[in-house]
Parts: C-alpha cells; structure tokens; sequence
C-alpha cells in the first residue's frame, strides 16, 4: 500500500447528499482510464459540511491533500494534475501541509476526541479502525482491570452524558452495577431526535466501532451480557453501517461469547426506532423496545435498578460511549485536563442555520459561543447580522447576541435559559423571526407529547394557538403573561423531560426578544419579515427593469407584467412565498 | 401477490416467539406491503398472541406507520430547525404546487407520496429532501422541480 496513490472520498449522508456517490464514480472511472496505480477509498463525514464533497488524496509518501468542493466535472483534472503530474491544485485545497487555507482556521481549535476517527478511516473496515488503536482500550480493560476499576476511571475522568441532561457517566455506571439481579442491559441511545443535531449520526455513520468499543467497555463495567443500540429509522447508512461493524466484531470474537479469551460475554443487537421523538427518554425508549407504545413512565425506579423487561439497564448516547475508550487508552487526566472546573473533555456541536461554514465541530469545554460561531464557524453566511443561536432544540432557547461570550459549560449555558443539550446549535440572523421560532418550536413539542400528562397534551396546545395567533397578526398584548403562566404550568406538572422543557424556546426568546412580540401584537409588523400574513410584497418601479424573472418564479402567477416595463403584484393573488424577493436582481421588491 | 404473502408468512414466523418484536414486525410489514392494511394487522395481532387494539394502539403511535397505500416515491420534506430558518416552507410550496398535492397526500398518477418530517441529520445543507433514501441538500424551489424530474 506505500508506494500507492489513495483517493478517499467523504461518503458520509452530507458526502452522499452533495452527490459524493458520483464523484466516486468519476473518481474511479478516471484512474482506470488513466491506468493509474491508486486506491479508491470511502470514509465519514469530516466534519467541514460546508465543502462537501471533499476528497483526500494521499500521495504514496503518506503526504494528504484535501479537496473541497469536488464535482465530477472537476475529477479529470484533479487526476490529470495531481496524480498524473504531481502538481496539487492550489486553489481547491482546503487542507494541506505546508498551504494556508481560510479553512485552517475551522480545525485550528478543535479537539477530536469523539471524531478521533471519522474522516480519516473506513467506517466499513474493522482493521482501519484497529490500526488507529481500536478495541486496544477493549483490550486493557478485560485484560487488567476490574468493573470497579474502570467505574472509578470513567468517574475520575469527569465525562457527563452527552445525551442532554449532563448526568456524570461513572456514576450512572456505579449505580447500575450496583444491582444485584440478572440479566443487565446495556442501551446505546442513537435516538438523536432534536431537530438541528446530526452529531450522533455522523459518529455511527463515520466510526461505528468506537461506539461498538464503548458499550463493551460499558457493558463489562456493570456487567451486562445483552446490548441494544436504538437508532432512528431516518438513518438509513447508519443502520447499515453499524450492521456491517457488528458482523466484523463477532467474525473476530471481539462480541459474543467468551470475548477476545476473557469470560467475559456480550451480544449486541439493533433496534430501528419508528419515529416519535419522545423515545429519547429513557423509560420512553425501554417501552419501545419492549414493542410498545413509547410512552415515558414516572421515575423512580430508575433504569439502573428496574429497566427493560424489568431488569437493571444503563442507557448512554452515542457521543458518551465514543468518549469511553479514549479515556481509558489516554486516562481520566487526559481528559479531565480539558475543560472548566464542572464541564470536562470536548463537545461536538452540529452548527447549521445561518453559518457560513457549517458542520461538525468539536472543542474543549469552555470555548465561548462567539469562537466557535465566528472564529470556527466563519460568522454569518452573507455577513449578515448575528441575532441568535438556539441550543438544546425543543428543550432549549435561543441565546442573544450580547450573551456571546458565554462558555461552553452546562451551568453557565443553563444560566442563559437554553440547555446544552445534544449539542445542536442553529445559528439565526435578522431574517429569522423569534416569534415564528418559537411557534415552530412549539408546533413540534405539541406533535410529539406523548399525551399522558394534561397539560403537556393540552397546555403546549393552547401555548401553540397562541403563538399562531400572534404570528397571523392577531395576538393580544395579554397573550404574553398567558403565555408565562401556561408555561410555568406545563413545565411543574409534566412527567418527562418532554414537558418540563418544553416551554424553554417561548420563555428565551420573551426573555430576550419580547420586542419582537410586541411589534407582531401592538404594530402588527414582523421586524424580520417572515410571518407571511403580516408582508406585502410591491415593486419598486423605479427600480424595475422589466426583466419579468419574477412572473417566471411567481407560483400563483400574481407578478405581472410586460418585458421592460415595470411589473406588478396582484395582491389579491400572492400568496406571500417571497420567491420574488428571492430572484430579482435588482432588489426591485419591497417588502412592508 | 403470493411473494408478499411469503415474505409476510416469513416475517411472521421468524418473530413470533421473539419478546418485543411487534415494532419490528410492523416495520417488515410495512415494507413489504408499502403500508399496514386491516387484514395484516389482524394478522399481526393474531400470530404474536396480542390484542388487535394493541397492534393499532402502538401502530399509530409512530409516525412511521402508515395506513394508505403509498405513491411509488416517497418524498419527505426536512422541516427541522435548520431546514426552518433556511426556508423549508417554500420548498414545501413548490413541491406541493408542483405535484398539486397537499403535504402527506399522494399524487394523482401515484408516483409521489409527499411527507414532512423533523429532521433528516443533513442540517449542515440545509434545506433538505429525501426521496426514498437518496437525500438532497442546498435546495431551492427550482432545483427540487428538476430532481422530481428524474423519477
Ligand atoms: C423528550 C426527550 C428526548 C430525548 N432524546 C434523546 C435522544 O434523542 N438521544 C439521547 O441520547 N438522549 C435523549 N434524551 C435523554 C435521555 O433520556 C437520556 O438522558 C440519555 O440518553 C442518557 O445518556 P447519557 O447519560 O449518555 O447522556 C431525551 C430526553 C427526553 C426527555
Ligand atoms: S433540520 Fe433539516 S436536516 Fe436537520
């Protein structure tokens, strides 16, 4: 393999999305039309989203370049240039040795703990993963430690679950292998049900094994023989891909009976979810592998003591186990070195919306919000004005501009009303309506409540009418204390995490943008022009060219015109979908 | 047809002494079939010793399921927060002006089923559609028009 050429290809659901299946392909054409000694490869997601599809060519002395923005149309001359005469194309590297690129400053400060692997190794070949140290972590536990040896590890390390409450892993951990009775369980949560999070599933799609390697590691430190990973069913490739990872486990005695010579034994299994977003509770997920509905029930018990079937169960995320074999191969200081004093190692955040470069990131804990939404993510797509960033989706809120500074740290980011959360961080600029966010944030709790506490099915619902009402232009100044007030109700007398969080998205973004309700109520205007039925769209006719680009937008046909000379809008036609807008060149349409 | 009738009777047996296996069963059925028809869920019921009540109650409970025959290409529309803030609304308009339907009707000609669902795990390209399990990122009214096209 050294004195190869090896071209990779980012194929994970961004990769494939941006049609990194046809670049392969002309890839792979090109270099046997060529006859050229080199190795075609497929990987994960890199995280550098924005620059899909990216390609990573691997000269035969190990020297990486990686090309951004790749076509098919651009292959021939990639292979032509670089691989045929050992030129680099400059100008559509995004990394390399030795170039300077504007994408350096996207990777300057990470930390790649959980993305240790994804971008750099075949997600479908075990040996990839093992040439990386993979299941050496699976190795040293059984080999020499004890359950309550890696329990303490896990606890000194300082990780707290990733899946959204923070809870530390090594106590949640004590308390299952704390139980007496048997069978265990050991639950992997790749639920991943906030809208704007796709963290959990680039991990599984990039490096299914270390997920594989951190259920192990969890299973023999409370001693479960039984492991289920809980996907969702949206995930197609990665589904996939961690069924091809579990063949390649067992094929190599790493699962199963008796693993790697130990007396140690696990057998994995996959559940496909079936899409209700409230199966990412716990209890809500142990119903839904039992083949029922998902409803959450009161806790205690807990899980750790009574979960599926009755029996013991721990549940972690997908992040939280990615975590557990490089603490265990680099120990608990490693880790916990990174940090602030309560929040320790690195987070991965889904940064979309708004942004310029979106993708995955991961940093040490205790970054500002500011760096990693500027110095990482590049700032607001079309320099536009930075108005929020939401966290926490459904169960979070949106964090204003002047709270920039805040770091990366449970308590301090709870102190602002949003969560931590998963990790998915929608960035919103002054096109983006807080009242509609809101509302949309709501429409989705309301959807999803599972229905078993009252004012969770119901109060969400009347908080919903209300928000429509104010969107539509016909909210009531009083609407704003009805809306405290249900919330406050929703949030003391609902079960789960659902309903107690759900009112967070209207309670920031009153905190902090209560302007913006006023307007929509008391001057019946939508400061970012967003809610249709407060616009109206005209034409400028001075500025007009004529160019009739927005009667061959316009559905509804309601823009009209003659060529060159200025058109019209029929308001009683339009429809409000601002595609107009969106097209003319001349900034020819007004919107009031 | 016999082939779905086999692959049924298949899946049937194979759980049917499994604990929990109700979800699973659904969901094979499900693509089998292209839907949950009445008969099947009897069936359902019948063969893993549960309540026809129950087979409903958990099968609604999904937004998986479905209980209508589908159009041969199912699209679902990302309305997830990044596909929101990216505009999501109007891809959904001209999708359904387009095949003049209403989001999570089928068209005419049965070619297209359109569905609108939470998120997609594609937020970095936003806006975003699947159609069956091909996914398309950095949308735009007129680009989703040329990939309807190609089905
Ligand atoms: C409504 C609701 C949805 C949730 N969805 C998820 C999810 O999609 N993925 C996840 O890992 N945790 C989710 N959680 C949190 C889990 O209940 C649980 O805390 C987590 O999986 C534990 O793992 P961790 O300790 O490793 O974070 C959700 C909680 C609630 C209340
Ligand atoms: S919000 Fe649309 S893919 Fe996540």
């Amino acid at each position: 393999m050294e004195n190869k050429w090896r071209v990779v290809v980012g194929l994970g659901s961004c990769g494939v999305a941006s049609d990194g299946r046809g670049v392969y392909k002309a890839l792979e054409e090109g270099i046997a039309q060529r006859k050229l000694s080199a190795e075609m490869e497929e990987t994960g997601c890199l995280g550098m989203c924005y620059n899909e599809v990216l390609v990573d060519v691997i000269d035969p002395q190990g020297r990486r370049t990686l090309y951004k923005e790749v076509t098919p149309e651009k292959t021939d001359r990639l292979l032509d240039e670089h691989l045929l005469e050992g030129k680099p194309i400059t100008e559509w590297i995004a990394r390399a040795e030795g170039v300077v690129t504007d994408d350096d400053a996207f990777l300057k400060d990470q930390k790649r703990i959980v993305l240790r692997n994804c971008g750099l190794i075949s997600p479908e070949s075990i040996e990839e993963y093992q040439a990386r140290d993979g299941y050496q972590a699976l190795k040293r536990v059984l080999k020499e430690m004890t359950p309550a040896q890696v329990i303490s590890e896990v606890l000194d390390s300082g990780l707290r679950g990733r899946g959204g409450a923070g809870f530390p892993t090594g106590l949640k951990w004590r308390l299952a292998a704390q139980s007496d009775t048997k069978p265990k369980y050991f639950i992997c949560n790749a639920d991943e049900g906030d809208p704007g999070a796709f963290m959990d599933r680039s991990v599984l799609e990039g490096d299914p094994h270390s997920v594989i390697e951190g259920m192990l590691i969890g299973a023999y430190a409370i001693g479960a023989g039984v492991g289920y990973i809980y996907v969702r069913a949206e995930y197609p490739l990665a589904v996939a891909r961690l069924k091809i990872a579990i063949k390649q486990a067992k094929d190599q005695g790493i699962l199963g009976q008796n693993i790697l010579g130990s007396n140690f034994s696990f057998d994995l299994k996959i559940k496909e979810g079936a899409g209700a977003f409230v199966c990412g509770e716990e209890t809500a997920l142990i119903a839904s592998i039992e083949g029922k509905r998902g409803m959450p029930r009161l806790r205690p018990p807990f899980p750790a003591v009574s979960g599926l079937w009755g029996k013991p169960t721990n549940i972690n995320n997908v992040e939280t186990l990615a975590n557990i074999p490089w603490i265990i191969l680099n120990g608990a200081g490693a880790f916990a070195s990174l940090g602030t004093e309560k929040s320790k190692g690195s987070k991965v955040f889904a940064l979309a919306g708004k942004i310029k470069r979106g993708g995955l990131v991961e940093v040490p804990m205790g970054l500002s919000l500011r760096e990693i939404i500027f110095d990482i993510g590049g700032g607001i797509k079309e320099d536009r004005e930075f108005k929020a960033v939401q966290l926490g989706g459904p169960s979070g809120g949106c964090i204003p501009a002047y709270l920039l500074d805040t770091p990366i740290d449970y308590e301090a980011i709870t102190a602002t009303g949003a969560i931590m959360g998963s990790g998915g961080m929608v960035v919103m600029d002054e096109t983006t309506c807080m009242v509609d966010i809101a509302r949309f944030f709501l429409n989705f709790t309301q959807a999803e409540s599972c229905g078993k506490c009252t004012f969770c099915r119901l109060g969400t619902k009347r908080m919903l009418e209300i928000l429509e009402r104010i969107c539509q232009g016909e909210g009531r100044i009083e609407d704003l204390k009805l809306l405290e007030e249900l919330s406050e109700s929703v949030k003391t007398t609902s079960l789960c995490g659902l309903g107690q969080t759900a009112p967070n998205p209207v309670l920031t973004t009153l905190r902090y943008f209560r302007e913006e309700y006023e307007a929509h109520i008391i001057e019946k205007r939508c400061p970012a022009r967003s809610c249709r039925p407060l616009l109206t769209f005209t034409v400028i006719e001075e500025l007009c060219t004529g160019c009739g680009l927005c009667a061959k937008v316009c559905p509804v046909e309601a823009a009209k015109g003659k060529k060159k000379e200025p058109y019209s809008i029929d308001q009683t036609l339009c429809t409000k979908c601002g595609q107009c807008l969106a097209k003319c060149k001349f900034e020819a349409i007004r919107v009031e | 047809m016999p082939d779905k009738e086999q692959a049924l009777e298949t899946v049937l047996t194979e759980y049917q002494k499994e604990k929990g296996s109700l979800i699973p069963v659904l969901q094979q059925a499900q693509a089998i079939q292209g839907y949950l028809s009445k008969p099947v869920m009897s069936r359902i019921a019948e063969r893993l010793g549960i309540y026809e009540s129950d087979v409903y109650g958990v099968a609604t409970f999904y937004t998986q399921f479905r209980f209508t025959p589908l159009g041969k290409n199912i699209v679902k529309v990302c309305h997830g927060t990044a596909c929101h803030v990216n505009g999501a609304e109007g891809i959904s308009d001209s999708l359904c002006r387009h095949l003049k339907v209403k989001e999570g009707e089928t068209t005419e000609d049965g070619k297209f089923t359109t569905e609108r669902v939470a998120c997609l795990g594609c937020c970095s390209l936003a806006p975003v559609v699947m159609i069956n399990e091909e996914t398309y990122g950095r949308l735009t009214s007129d680009k989703v028009k040329k990939i309807l096209d190609r089905y």
